[in-house]
């Protein structure tokens, strides 16, 4: 399984994890896990995703996410979780 | 499952404290491009370098994107030229600079020599040219090697290599002689640095090879702000740590790139590489264990334990460490260093003892105008002698810059930074530097 974590920064509104959500759909992204946190008064909201059978290229998905956070006026970005493996497990 | 802490953890790291892959450097065999003229030996090295490199920059890209981590540049390095070229090394110097412009890269190295016990003819054209050619180029670096601890130092080549600094010096004078920034001394020199602007791509070296360059001194700055008055123990284990984390990144980049440009991994350079940028500095780590400022008694210690232990925690977190992995001590690129300099409590003598111990040597240092070839072949010498007898990499890259003198400030921009002129000791080497020959390398046993 291909797995990627889903950032999203900025100040709590309704409707964030509808919008995210729906895009995530679309693309066909499916959510494993969601968390969500206040940190230092600002809203943060990390998903970890499925992106094997995603219908949009990484690349893409990564724009058409960065285009909800411009509408919703958060800051949303997507990397594979990689990163967080190769880190932090041995 | 990966912790929520440990995540943002990361992020944290790429958003506030300045971590990035510093480079993803491609080696690239030239032994093959040697023709009859170096007219078609240079159209050989612009065919090979453009068509092996084509898709460095896209893949360099993409992962930056796909994980979310900074990879800041994307570099080559190449046979020393000395190796290929004939009369007209020019020829090639400007179409390794052409190579790298039509790739997309930044930086180019290789356009040096490997001299550290004598020099071919081919060699002595190749130092003689280098002056023209990074006066004429945008993108070249160059570096030649003076001495090892197998053979010694070539005092002819330390010499030489005070005229092509000042000479190089004196044609890019009207950017403060920028061109030095792109020539290094070395002594015992890495043939699989990915770091600029040191880096060639060694004879020891397979056709082609990907390298990357890790950097984080944001990173471990921050982590040590954790352990303020803890012993060195301590602090030890915190930087192991942390390092062991970055390097891993690395791996992680440096595997997939290499995965995806279909050419062997060759190493990681775990390097703390400081930008001038506030919270990239490795003054600020050495200040953080204590130190008032850079330079302060205490300094050396500090910036020894501090160099182990990245090379300790790299080590364990990749299949393949190389290059100069440590902690680098430029002065214009690292914020720390250029008030230290500024404030006088950090002097070239200090900075000489502090080569003994960090990964490199006497990095980005901006001297008087006036200095002469022989007083630069002094330093070069002084530099050379530390690391063949410490069996160490040590290098030289000092900006003579023309009209300045000793308090003045020197602005090159970007990553390179900006440095305050540092005085240089005035007395006369003249007798010295000229009677050329070699120094023999060093005894091994008897340690004292």
């Amino acid at each position: 399984m291909q797995k990627a974590l889903v950032s999203v920064t900025g100040v709590d509104k309704p409707g964030i994890i509808a919008r995210v959500s729906t895009a995530l759909f679309e693309m066909n992204i499916n959510v494993l896990e969601i968390s969500q946190t206040i940190l230092d008064g600002y809203f943060t909201m990390l998903m970890i995703v499925d992106i094997t059978n995603a219908t949009a290229a990484f690349g893409q998905a990564a724009a058409r996410l960065e285009e909800v956070g411009r509408e919703l006026g958060e800051a949303i970005s997507i990397q594979r979780t990689d990163i967080f493996d190769a880190m932090h497990r041995i | 499952m990966i912790e929520v802490s440990e995540i943002l953890q990361t992020i944290r790291m790429v958003s506030e404290q300045h971590f990035d892959i510093r480079t993803i450097t491609m080696g690239i065999s030239l032994l093959d491009c040697k023709k009859n003229t170096d007219r078609e030996t240079a159209q050989a090295v612009y065919d090979k370098v453009t068509r092996l490199a084509r898709d460095l920059v896209r893949v360099g890209g993409e992962l930056e994107g796909e994980l979310g981590v900074p990879i800041v540049n994307k570099r080559i390095s190449v046979t020393p030229v000395g190796m290929i070229c004939g009369d007209d090394p020019v020829a090639i110097a400007v179409a390794l600079d052409e190579a790298a412009g039509a790739v997309g890269v930044n930086f180019i190295g290789g356009y040096g020599a490997l001299m550290h016990k004598g020099a071919t003819r081919a060699e002595e054209t190749l130092l003689d040219s280098m002056p023209e050619a990074f006066s004429k180029t945008a993108r070249l670096c160059g570096s030649v090697n003076v001495g090892s601890t197998r053979s010694g130092i070539n005092m002819d080549a330390v010499r030489k290599m005070g005229h092509v600094i000042k000479r190089t010096a004196e044609l890019t004078a009207d950017t403060d002689g920028f061109g030095c920034a792109k020539i290094v001394v070395f002594a015992n020199a890495v043939e699989d640095n990915p770091f600029m602007a040191g880096a060639f791509h060694g004879v020891g070296e397979p056709e082609c090879v990907v390298n990357v360059g890790v950097s984080g001194p944001g990173v471990v700055q921050r982590a040590l702000r954790e352990v303020r008055g803890e012993p060195f123990d301590v602090v030890a284990e915190t930087i192991k740590r942390t390092a062991f984390k970055i390097t891993r990144v690395g791996e992680l980049v440096a595997q997939e790139a290499a995965r995806r440009l279909g050419v062997p991994f060759g190493i990681v350079d775990l390097s703390l590489a400081p930008t001038p940028a506030r919270g990239d500095s490795v003054a600020y780590i050495l200040q953080e264990m204590g130190l008032e400022m850079t330079g302060a008694p205490g300094t050396t210690a500090a910036l020894a334990m501090l160099n182990d232990m990245v090379k300790k925690g790299g080590v364990m977190a990749s299949s393949h460490v190389g290059g100069l992995s440590g902690a680098f001590i430029p002065v214009s690129e690292d914020i720390g260093m250029i008030e230290a300099a500024q404030a006088r409590c950090l002097t070239i003598e200090k900075l000489e003892a502090m080569t003994c111990v960090c990964s490199v040597g006497l990095d980005m240092i901006a001297i008087p105008g006036d200095t002469s070839a022989n007083a630069i072949a002094g330093i070069i010498a002084d530099e050379a002698a530390i690391g063949m007898v410490n069996g160490k990499t040590t290098a030289v890259r000092v900006i003579p810059a023309p009209g300045k003198k000793a308090g003045d400030t020197v602005n090159f921009g970007g990553l390179f930074g900006f440095a305050p002129v540092m005085p240089v000791n005035g007395a006369s080497n003249d007798a010295f530097i000229e009677r050329g020959g070699r120094i023999p390398a060093p005894l091994h046993s008897l340690k004292n």
